[in-house]
């Protein structure tokens, strides 16, 4: 990776430190806790991300952490007090934020009227205060004027301000066009100060140096005796004569570190051609900064050494009598040094950080999904019809239709990569959501997050939020008990929420779990009652009564509270899920928890499947979900019903689901004996033997919702076409094996009933 | 031999753009993460040629940093750069106050920032 684009990652990752930072610190405040420690690290966490920002060009960004700073150093300047209001708006000031820092990272765009809103809310709030400009600031001192300042807005405030303030200079008229040599005098005389910041002279004749021929004279007139003589002091003045084609504000920039530190004058002598009017040195003499110090020195060590002795014994005497007899030196003939021609110094601009990213549009992306997708469909028929030809598979026909398909799935992965993206986005909301219903709720709560980084298709992330959103709100409002209700219970008063995804056999899951009280399942039966969604004497299992809450018009808060109930009810949440491929499953356990468990296949796109016969039919069972297929015998299967059976496989039974019978291709059963069982694993671990006919071989197919060109159907998946042009249906497996339990359970209970 | 260049920064993603821009133009880059553990960092490195530090850092701020660093008889003329990103006059007179030698302004390009570096660097 390129290393800039590799900071970039950092930076990103660092701004989610720092927007939980800013998150957590505007929070404390909230609790009133504004001590500077805890304001600081707000403003430091903004400020950081600005700072980053700005360095990767990310505008929108650094604009509005910009506005959001410039409040916040209110507060740390004590402008501004950080009431409840004002720490409100922060926090959806935060909000927004965190929407520019994913914008800025996932390319996507931030509602412009929120982002506005916002910006003037932070605004205001300065203008409340004290107007945050610095030219307000000039103003403060002046409380008795009685007049608005002109805010001027600072959008670009950090940007390069190597402007300067005009020293003592002399004034220079129209600069030539184009580079044409001209002589300065620049006359430098050193505080102390600028020692003492590590600042030096030599240096400063160096940068000289670099913008042309100089020519150094230094005047060591000042120099006191070594009686009085402080180290540290500053005595010495220099005069160089300067011969350039840069401008005086070139020459400035120069000495823009030692400002203040130092006298200076920069003035223009005439226009010169080329001879130094003092240089009496040999041109081509070296620079030495170090011979001008010796010849200063030597000078001053003439001084007889006795006389420097009488001084020093002749002690309150002031200094300027030896000050005065120390032997000057003569301003301009000292030491001259001619410097040769001056380097040029490569201005090597333009080469700044480039973009190593760029934004696409996403239709392009899908496009190009589409494409590969076709793509993917045309090989299969391609290598169908070349077996069928009677190719050999040793052929270079056949090896080269081989390195076509790896070709062919390395394209797919990469164009699916574009797609996919950590569900951290998703995870990353959840805390301040977390955090604001437990504080309506009154209940103590500790989200844990697992599994950030798993990766997922982008359309399915942007449709997780609003299903997890509402899952999480459940399970703090219903799950969790209050915080003396779990002491009494021998619990902690701190409530646990786990959101956790995972990849499992190809799909992503994704569970939120609590360890509240778990589902009351005697009154979720009452309330199903009451509703009219069950009979009174309907015989459940308590995995039916769990999953009651799924459906339509359910609700057990006994009033709809303000988190949970906003006419959203699981059995919408079990709706958008589905939507996606996915399917929603609860566990509970009264006092200890409940489990909600999403499964969503990771891409909407491909699968790698199973291609298998039944009844004529064409089906495709996803590979992932098969562990093993195997001819059953006779001795293997046991009939424990009229129409169920099960498998003996090493020495456990397993159902075994006829998938002609339950998908209406037959009536009468296929004999076991006579077709493939393929063992499959659904999510949760719940294993089955699906009988088909017979099994075609494996395949990548590219999936084709069922449901958005004909309407979702029970114990199927999607369609997709095959090599031959054929459309086959996929199996979900999942809800195959579910639906055999719940028929089981079923009749169980009707037995149960019956005896 | 490579000059050594101390960077004082809280930020992740701003220490290793100044390790990259500096470690580009052949400098040794020595990190530290506030201006505590800059202090501790000193004691134990060889002499930086140059220091860069950050204002805004948790701890102890970059004003406060600069200060130690005046203070110790080994650094107290090592040249110190300071990286801000506010561009008003106060922060960098209350920088060069502290004892600071000049100014890197945030967002900096690699060339600004090895110019400013070479500025100070005997």
């Amino acid at each position: 990776m390129d290393p800039l684009e590799a900071i970039k990652v950092t930076f990103f990752q660092e701004c989610e430190e720092q927007l939980s930072e800013l998150e957590s610190g505007l929070l404390a405040m909230e609790q009133g806790e504004t001590d500077s420690e805890t304001v600081n690290a707000v403003f430091r966490a903004v400020h950081s991300i600005k700072g980053g920002a700005g360095a990767f060009s990310l505008e929108p960004l650094v604009r509005f952490a910009h506005v959001f700073e410039t409040t916040l150093d209110d507060v740390r300047a004590g402008k501004l007090a950080p009431d409840n209001n004002v720490v409100k708006v922060m926090l959806r000031a935060a909000d927004v934020l965190a929407d520019h820092v994913r914008a800025a990272r996932d390319g996507g765009v931030v509602e412009e009227a929120r982002s506005q809103e916002l910006a003037a809310a932070l605004e205001a709030l300065n203008g409340a205060a004290a107007p945050a400009s610095i030219v307000s600031e000039d103003f403060d001192d002046m409380p008795g004027l009685d007049f608005t300042p002109l805010t001027v807005s600072d959008d670009d405030g950090f940007g390069d301000d190597f402007g300067f303030t005009p020293l003592a200079a002399g004034i220079i008229d129209l600069e030539p066009e184009g580079p044409a040599l001209r002589r300065w005098t620049v006359q430098l005389r050193p505080k102390n100060a600028l020692y003492a910041k590590a600042n030096e002279t030599g240096l400063l004749l160096r940068e000289l140096k670099r913008l042309g021929d100089i020519e150094v004279s230094i005047d060591g007139s000042e120099l006191p005796g070594l009686a009085e003589l402080e180290p540290e002091h500053a005595y010495l003045s220099w005069t160089i004569v300067l011969t350039t084609d840069r401008s005086q504000s070139d020459i400035q920039e120069v000495f823009e570190f030692v400002d203040g530190d130092c006298d200076l004058t920069i003035t223009a002598d005439q226009l010169t051609s080329s001879l130094p009017m003092m240089g009496e040195a040999s041109i081509d003499e070296p620079f030495d900064v170090m011979a001008l110090i010796q010849q200063a020195r030597a000078d001053v060590q003439a001084a007889p050494a006795a006389a420097i002795m009488a001084e020093i014994l002749a002690a309150p005497a002031p200094a300027p009598v030896f000050a005065a007899s120390a032997p000057s030196v003569p301003a301009p003939a000292a030491a001259t040094a001619t410097a040769a021609a001056g380097v040029a110094p490569d201005a090597a601009h333009g080469a700044a950080a480039q973009q190593a990213t760029i934004r696409v549009d996403l239709d392009r992306v899908d496009r190009l999904i589409d494409l590969v997708g076709e793509l993917v469909i045309n090989q299969a028929m391609l290598a169908q019809r070349v077996t069928e030809s009677g190719v050999p598979r040793s052929s270079n026909i056949a090896m080269g239709l081989d390195d076509l398909e790896h070709l062919t799935r390395e394209i797919q992965d990469s164009v699916m990569a574009i797609r996919a993206q950590p569900v951290k986005s998703v995870f990353q909301r959840m805390p301040r959501l977390v955090r604001e219903v437990a504080a309506m709720t009154g209940k103590q709560v500790r989200l844990v997050t697992e599994g950030e980084g798993t990766e997922v298709d982008k359309t399915v992330i942007e449709r997780l939020t609003d299903p997890i959103t509402h899952m999480i709100r459940n399970a703090i409002d219903h799950g969790l008990e209050r915080p003396e209700v779990r002491v009494a219970a021998g619990k902690g008063p701190e409530g646990t929420v786990r959101l956790s995804a995972a990849h499992r056999s190809g799909r992503i899951v994704i569970e939120v779990s609590d360890d509240g009280k778990g589902i009351d399942r005697p009154r979720v039966r009452q309330i199903a009652i009451d509703k009219g969604l069950i009979e009174v004497d309907s015989n459940l299992s308590d995995e039916d009564v769990d999953n009651l809450i799924f459906m339509p018009g359910f609700s057990t808060a006994s009033s709809v509270s303000d988190i949970s109930g906003r006419g959203v009810g699981m059995d919408v949440v079990k709706r958008s899920i589905q939507g996606l491929g996915g399917r929603i499953a609860i566990t509970s356990r009264p006092g200890q928890g409940s489990t909600f468990t999403l499964s969503l296949p990771l891409t909407l796109a491909v699968l790698d499947g199973m291609v298998v016969s039944v009844c004529d039919h064409t089906l495709v069972a996803p590979l992932t979900a098969i562990i093993e297929s195997l001819q059953p015998k006779a001795q293997d299967v046991r009939a424990i019903g009229p129409d169920a059976y099960v498998i003996a496989i090493r020495d456990t039974y397993t159902p075994l689901i006829d998938v002609g019978a339950m998908l209406g291709y037959r009536t009468t059963p296929l004999d076991p004996t006579k077709g493939v069982a393929l063992l499959v694993e659904g999510e949760g671990g719940a294993r089955a033997a699906l009988m088909v006919d017979a099994i075609q071989g494996q395949r990548q197919v590219v999936i084709k919702s069922l449901e958005a060109n004909y309407r979702q159907v029970e114990g199927i998946a999607a369609a997709t076409i095959l090599g031959d042009g054929r459309v086959a249906l996929i199996l979900d497996v999942d809800n195959v094996v579910a639906a055999r339990r719940r028929e089981k359970a079923r009749s169980d209970a009707k037995l149960a009933a019956a005896g | 031999m490579s000059k050594i260049v101390l960077t004082v920064d809280d930020s992740r993603t701003m220490r290793d753009m100044l390790m990259l821009a500096l470690g580009d133009a052949g400098f040794t880059v020595v990190q530290a993460v506030d201006g505590v553990h800059g202090l501790e960092v000193l004691e134990s490195m060889a002499m930086p040629d140059v220091i860069i530090t950050d204002i805004n850092m948790p701890r102890m701020d970059g004003f406060g940093f600069i200060e130690g660093v005046r203070k110790s008889e080994r650094h107290r003329a090592t040249p110190i750069l300071v990286l801000t990103t506010e561009s008003d006059s106060v922060k960098k007179e209350r920088a060069r106050s502290a004892g600071a030698t000049g100014w890197i302004v945030k967002p900096f390009n690699p060339d600004k920032l090895i110019d400013a570096v070479r500025r100070v660097a005997a």
